[in-house]
């Protein structure tokens, strides 16, 4: 299957390739649509981005690839393929089948994402007798080597522990074995960092990147925190109430944003090299809990550049000039920073 | 684990010796004298003044709890007034038959209460759900002596598929070692007459099990409902596991709690709430001796009765506790 990305560059084919992803919750007050043409791709080893505030969608974005969302009250449309195949058109068997072996995913908040009253190397094993067809002897042996892996110190001794027993940081390490258990092709990371305290949120930053580098794992880092895409990732999507606004490499991205918003969360993140006792500079306002993206710009309202034009006609994501070859980049935006016509 | 239950055990002591006061107060609180009933309409102050002094009902009270106090440490709960016969001896006649059908209301209720609670959680918002919780509520508030009838009118007296009363066939000349009907028909391999006791079992145990089965439904719904959304189980399925793995492992055993603590406060309901359903089906349990004891004041039986019931009571709870911490191992003692 040929994707757009690979169609046009020598580059080897996206392993994940997303299009025109629409998730519509159906809730008691109607239809809520928390994503609407999502698009990006992921190619073997690559490390991409989906970044935004809570409620910009990517959660539920990566919920989608996954699987994850509750078949009853979502509705999915557009296209997820996996290495070629269309995920949405596969049984529920079959998603099964790759959840957790060919493509796993770490969660936001390691004190819930753990089973209270399952031993951790149970919870680590199953995933390794589920896949790998592993003996409860193998899978035990197997536990323990990952937890050494993961930098949990004596893990073969520890695969007896509650995650109660385990600290915040611990947890996550576990749920980061889990994860890789099966050695998947891609990985999800939604959010890994938040939930721990800060000196904790470099060394698990640092052991994904040890763990993911040089293995040929595709990585997609769900954060609101560009601080973390900066050190881990190629491609950056930046998306605001359930679209993408934004999609550039990294480095074109940090050194000229083009979208006010990506602008506007490179400007909140705090700096060393700033004066002292310079306060931050926040984007004025909240995320409406609503889609608006029906007239005009969703932005728009929070927004420094805004023109008449975006309060009264939608944008479209329109590919840009590419900085690198391989690379997506796109904008939707009337007014973008740096071309300003008013 | 066995420090903690041997510790529990220890406290049980203090529990029983605290409750006898109670009892023992609260039981002579009560309107009414044994001597009085004993003797009926035609009492003269004389008689009664007999009876009482026979029983010791004259002295002080702290006299007479000191004497059964005394008693008690022997293992010896006294006689009842009215028949004179040893508590302990009636108890242990009629108490396993009150157990048999509790044990059986409860595991009625459980077998069928908690698919029925996780179907429910499960289909939140469906048809099922609506016909779950419906019917829960229905079997909550029906009162179990009306149940207990119209169950006996339909089933024994008009389609005749199940006796009308008693725990065994008079017919059935069967072997009592435990005085457990079903239990001995098992141990001494007369298989027909333990098939017999089940078929005597069901109509009282479906009517007394009826209550603890909408409560378990519905802890059942409530826990399971909250369990489902938890991060661990979105884990579990990123995980790939089996839909079984899931519900066994990562739902059922984390939404078992609550409803493990609530079949142990039911089991300690069935056991002295057996009464109506007792008399309805005449089953021949503790039901209807402890409401004549009541009746007429029949102090020694009661006493004996509610202490009993309530050591059995603790016992139960005690096993929950401990189940409780083999589920869930932050509650578990060091």
């Amino acid at each position: 299957m040929t994707t757009m990305t690979s169609a046009t560059t020598p580059e080897p084919a996206a392993l994940l390739d997303v299009r025109d992803l629409s998730v519509v919750f159906h809730g008691s007050h109607g239809d809520v649509e928390a994503v609407s043409e999502v698009s990006f791709s992921v190619r073997p080893g690559e490390h991409v981005a989906l970044v935004g505030e809570s409620g910009s969608g990517k959660s539920v974005t990566s919920l989608a690839v996954m699987g994850l969302l509750p078949t009853r009250s979502a509705k999915v449309e557009g296209s997820i393929r996996y290495d070629g195949d269309d995920l949405l058109a596969m049984t529920d068997h079959e998603r099964r089948d790759l959840r957790g072996a060919e493509m796993a995913m770490i969660f936001q908040d390691p004190m819930t994402s753990l089973n209270p009253v399952v031993p951790i190397g149970v919870q680590i094993g199953e995933v390794l007798q589920r896949h790998k067809a592993m003996t409860g002897r193998q899978a035990r042996n197997e536990s323990g080597d990952l937890l050494a892996r993961v930098g949990i110190a004596d893990g073969s001794r520890r695969l007896g522990e509650y995650p109660h027993q385990l600290s915040g940081g611990m947890r996550q390490r576990v749920l980061i074995a889990i994860a890789l258990a099966c050695e998947p092709r891609l990985l999800i990371a939604d959010e890994p960092t938040t939930a721990l305290d800060v000196t904790i949120q470099a060394q698990i930053l640092e052991l994904l990147r040890e763990l993911v580098s040089g293995t040929g794992t595709a990585l997609v880092m769900i954060t609101h925190d560009l601080g973390v895409v900066a050190g881990l990732c190629d491609q950056v999507h930046v998306m605001y109430a359930g679209r993408v606004v934004e999609s550039a490499p990294r480095r074109p991205l940090f050194a000229r944003p083009r979208h006010p918003y990506t602008g506007g969360l490179l400007r909140s993140i705090p700096r060393l090299d700033a004066p002292r006792g310079e306060p931050l500079t926040p984007i004025p306002g909240s995320p409406n809990d609503a889609l608006s993206w029906a007239a005009g710009c969703a932005f728009a309202p929070r927004c420094g550049n805004r023109i008449d034009r975006c309060t009264s006609q939608t944008p479209e994501l329109a590919a840009q000039h590419a900085y690198e070859p391989g690379y997506e980049q796109a904008l939707r935006c009337f007014n973008p920073i740096g071309e300003e016509t008013s | 684990m066995l420090r903690f239950t041997l510790r529990r055990l220890a406290l049980l002591v203090p529990v029983l010796f605290g409750l006898s006061i109670l009892l023992f107060v609260w039981i002579r609180a009560l309107p009414g004298d044994p001597a009085r009933s004993l003797l009926g309409e035609r009492a003269t102050p004389e008689g009664i003044r007999q009876i009482r002094a026979l029983y010791g009902f004259d002295k002080p009270l702290v006299e007479q709890y000191w004497a059964y106090l005394g008693q008690l440490v022997t293992f010896d709960f006294g006689s009842s007034i009215r028949d004179g016969r040893p508590v302990t001896d009636t108890f242990l006649e009629q108490f396993p038959a009150t157990v048999e059908l509790a044990f059986f209301a409860i595991v009625f209720a459980v077998v069928l209460g908690i698919p029925l609670g996780y179907a429910a959680a499960r289909r939140r918002g469906e048809l099922v759900d609506g016909a779950v919780i419906t019917g829960s509520l229905i079997g909550v508030v029906i009162p179990v002596f009306f149940l207990a009838i119209l169950l006996k009118l339909v089933f024994a007296i008009q389609l005749d598929w199940f006796p009308t009363s008693s725990r065994q066939d008079a017919r059935i000349d069967a072997t009592h070692i435990t005085n457990f009907y079903v239990l001995d028909g098992l141990l001494t391999r007369e298989f027909d007459a333990a098939w017999d006791a089940i078929v005597h079992l069901v109509l009282p145990a479906v009517a007394l099990g009826t209550i603890p089965l909408a409560i378990i439904v519905r802890i059942t719904r409530a826990s399971v409902s909250e369990v489902l959304n938890e991060d661990y189980v979105r884990t579990a399925e990123a995980k790939g596991l089996h839909p079984q793995v899931v519900r066994r492992r990562h739902v059922l055993r984390n939404a078992m709690l609550p409803v493990l603590t609530t079949i142990g406060l039911q089991v300690g309901l069935l056991l002295s709430g057996a009464v109506l359903t007792e008399s309805v089906f005449a089953f021949n349990g503790i039901g209807s001796y402890l409401f004549d004891a009541i009746a007429q004041r029949d102090y020694p039986v009661l006493q004996g009765y509610i202490l009993f019931i309530a050591l059995i009571y603790s016992l139960v709870n005690l096993a929950v506790d401990i189940g409780y911490g083999l589920i869930d191992p932050r509650v578990r003692v060091s």
